[in-house]
């Protein structure tokens, strides 16, 4: 038989299972890290077929070089005014997500999530969006927020789920939505936002309209299948849509290995669907920027949708229940070669002589004041507890538009448990 | 013996089937080098390496439908998810293909899988990390469904669910992983190592699937329930000084019919709590089954206690849980006219 004569000599197959290079406590080492020079990638012309650019998804667009200056054909060229709110969204972002990181930590609610280091592929990419585009995040997108103006205030109600807390104290701290902002209920499901983003792009096109719809993911849940759904209607039906998967090279305890990172770029996904698809330096806000203007012009030009892989680093845990000195070596962070997105962009403030050590300083401590104020603020309508903030019958309210019998029911038996269990 | 906390004790599952059966894998979000997020894997990566115990990508579609397919090949996967409140992407996989492709291929295939979960709330984790969906899979032909409520039973139930030939989904009730909550949210919960049910034997054993276990005798109502629940209920029933007969089902499907019948018959009432929505709850099949086989033997209506069919909510999950109160009143009023 042939088949016994091919298999002769062959030795047994075996299985791969990916490993991270480090772990706790192991010298990290980046030298084989392929970060090409800052302005050295070609800005296609928006018009290309992404047939004709498929280098761009090995590629990584830089702009901010090492002498902190804007360089090469994908600087955005922005405004003093425009990167200074950027590097102030930033900071506010960072210095909002210490302070409730703590305020969890100190038993003030349930959960936190943090997206340090990852600033910029939030604050940057919506800077580049117009104000009625639609964002669907996943849960580590709190700059969309903070660049459309959502008040601290209302964001820590709802991390307090107290009395008023937009959401009805229903949802896990974090999850935020904003209709009038444009920006989606977040999930606590993963990826389930891709095909919807592609959706509502859809329906966007079909009603003529002029906006476009931006959707975020990790690199880790690229893996599900909601991503490859989305990824095919996006191709199939040309969607006005950006599709940004934030590869901060951990999912809780799984490096980027595990979807898929050992063989190719998450950009690269997009070449196989044929959709046109960029790799940035998500540590750079210029370059995150500046990707995000490319596909928005493309998008918002009928010619479809963009795939941003968004190359960063998850400089913090997962969430408060996950502690990362466990499974990854500490160094990675001190280490990590594109730096920090909030450094970056200061120094080239610095470097173009519209900033300074002190205005930094200072602009440090008001953002601080300003999340102090909002949590002083926000706590003044409770804190997470015993969960009598909201009135039981809002347990009930929007399961449906209109309450059945048997919630009404139950609201009732709610009420009368309510005298018995927590009596005034 | 040893004692152990739930979480201890299905480690201690894993870790003797991997040793016993080299068949035996696990895999899941996690599970690897981490331990899993309740670290029920922990060093069993380390201990069998990794090939019998690694990580996946994030698809619960794609970790049940490997294991379906290691299954074809003939290694009994014991793959993790890592809430029951992400396992719908993997729903197809299980209930498409594990639960019926015995059925299907007339017994060329089969699926013996276990699919471990944590399932319930009480830990505000918000309606993403608290759900209990046994009820959807009860509903599906071909698959087992069981529940453990205590260490020794989880370990037992485990290893019965792992040699087991058929499709089993594995739920955790995570509340008490660690100790055995009784409904009191704001009382610390003693540690399972201050009760005789975290004794646990080392090497293998089993408990049998598709049977109930009687945690309180009594004659004056038959109580039906499972998970974190039966020790709620057990509080509640000592608490009002009524002579209740507790049975901690331990299998959904298939129900230990035998049981649940003696029991009714004996006492004439019968109660059914468990912490699901209430709507086609499995507790709509068991009332349906009580009532269908004891009902010339019922002397009141039979009760349901259950969660209130709205998303898990993460500020008033007391008052969503169906916790004392909600129990004592159904308990009370099942009773009225045996007192009267």
């Amino acid at each position: 038989m042939a088949e016994e004569k091919d298999k002769s000599n062959l030795p047994p197959l075996s299985l791969h299972v990916p490993e991270p290079r480090f772990r706790p406590g192991d010298k990290v080492d980046y030298s084989d890290l392929a970060i090409p020079e800052a302005g050295a990638q070609a800005r296609p012309d928006i018009h290309t077929a992404p047939k004709d650019m498929r280098d761009m998804v090995y590629d990584m667009i830089r702009v901010l070089d090492d002498d902190d200056q804007a360089v090469g054909p994908w600087d955005p060229k922005l405004d003093d005014e425009t990167l200074l709110k950027m590097l102030r969204t930033m900071v506010q972002v960072r210095t909002f997500d210490d302070r409730l990181h703590r305020q969890q930590r100190q038993g003030k609610t349930s959960f936190y999530m943090k997206c340090t280091g990852e600033e910029a592929t939030s604050v940057a990419a919506t800077m580049a969006l117009h104000g009625d585009d639609m964002c669907f995040p996943s849960y580590r997108q709190q700059g969309i927020l903070f660049v459309r103006g959502y008040p601290m205030v209302d964001m820590v109600n709802q991390i307090f789920s107290n009395k008023a807390d937009k959401l009805k104290g229903r949802q896990l701290p974090i999850m935020y939505s904003s209709r009038e902002l444009n920006f989606f209920s977040v999930s606590g499901n993963l990826t389930t936002q891709y095909p919807q983003a592609v959706g509502w792009a859809m329906a966007s096109a079909s009603k003529g309209d002029s906006r476009i719809a931006a959707v975020w993911c990790g690199e880790g849940s690229t893996a599900e299948g909601d991503f490859h759904a989305a990824m095919t209607f996006a191709a199939v039906y040309n969607a006005p849509v950006i599709m940004n998967v934030v590869n901060n090279q951990w999912a809780i305890s799984s490096f980027s290995g595990f979807a898929g990172a050992e063989r190719t770029t998450f950009a690269a996904r997009g070449a196989g669907y044929g959709i046109a698809a960029l790799r940035v330096d998500g540590n750079d806000p210029l370059a995150v920027y500046a990707a995000t203007r490319w596909a928005a012009e493309r998008a918002r030009t009928n010619q479809g949708p963009t795939l941003i892989e968004h190359f960063t680093y998850r400089a913090d845990a997962h969430s408060t229940s996950d502690d990362p000195t466990a499974y990854r070596s500490a160094q990675e962070r001190e280490e990590w070669p594109l730096g920090d997105p909030i450094m970056r962009l200061n120094k080239h403030l610095i470097k173009r002589g519209v900033w300074s050590v002190e205005q930094q300083e200072q602009l440090d401590a008001e953002c601080l004041q300003a999340v102090k104020e909002a949590v002083t603020e926000a706590a003044k309508n409770g804190i997470l507890g015993h969960g009598l903030h909201q009135p039981f019958e809002t347990m009930f309210q929007d399961v449906f538009e209109e309450m059945p019998w048997h919630l009404k029911e139950q609201a009732a038996q709610a009420n009368k448990e309510r005298e018995i269990k927590w009596p005034s | 013996m040893a004692v152990m906390n739930m979480i201890e004790a299905i480690n201690n599952a894993l870790d003797t089937m991997l040793q016993r059966d080299d068949n035996v894998v696990i895999m899941g979000e996690d599970v690897g080098y981490f331990g899993g997020v309740f670290r029920a894997t922990a060093g069993l990566q380390e201990k069998y390496g990794k090939t019998r115990c690694f990580d996946t990508p994030i698809s619960e579609c794609g970790i049940i439908g490997a294991a379906v397919g290691m299954c074809a090949y003939g290694l009994r996967p014991v793959p993790e998810i890592q809430f029951a409140d992400y396992i719908y992407p993997g729903m197809d996989q299980l209930i498409s293909e594990a639960a019926r492709l015995r059925y299907r291929s007339a017994g060329e295939f089969t699926a013996p899988l276990t699919v471990r979960s944590p399932v319930g709330g009480g830990i505000f984790g918000g309606q993403t990390h608290s759900q209990s969906p046994e009820a959807m899979f009860t509903h599906v032909s071909g698959l087992k469904t069981v529940i453990p409520s205590t260490p020794y039973d989880a370990k037992g139930l485990l290893i019965a669910s792992i040699e087991d030939n058929d499709p089993v989904l594995f739920l955790e009730p995570k509340r008490i992983y660690n100790g055995p909550f009784t409904g009191y949210y704001d009382n610390p919960v003693a540690p399972w190592s201050k009760f005789a049910e975290a004794e646990v034997p080392e090497g293998h054993y089993t408990v049998p699937l598709g049977k109930a276990k009687i945690v309180r005798e009594g004659d004056a109502v038959t109580v039906l329930t499972y998970g974190t629940m039966v020790h709620v209920a057990k509080a509640v029933v000592e608490e009002h000084g009524i002579n209740a007969e507790v049975i901690d089902l331990r299998t959904l499907v298939p129900v230990d019919i035998e049981t649940i019948e003696k029991s009714v018959k004996k006492t004439g009432r019968c109660m059914i709590v468990h912490e699901a929505t209430r709507t086609s709850g499995f507790g709509a099949e068991l009332s349906a089954l009580v009532q269908e086989r004891c009902f010339y033997h019922l002397e009141a209506p039979i009760e349901r206690v259950t969660g209130f069919d709205t998303p898990y909510p993460h500020s008033l999950e007391w008052a969503y849980f169906p916790g004392p109160v909600r129990i004592g009143e159904a308990l009370e009023k099942i009773v009225r006219d045996l007192k009267s």
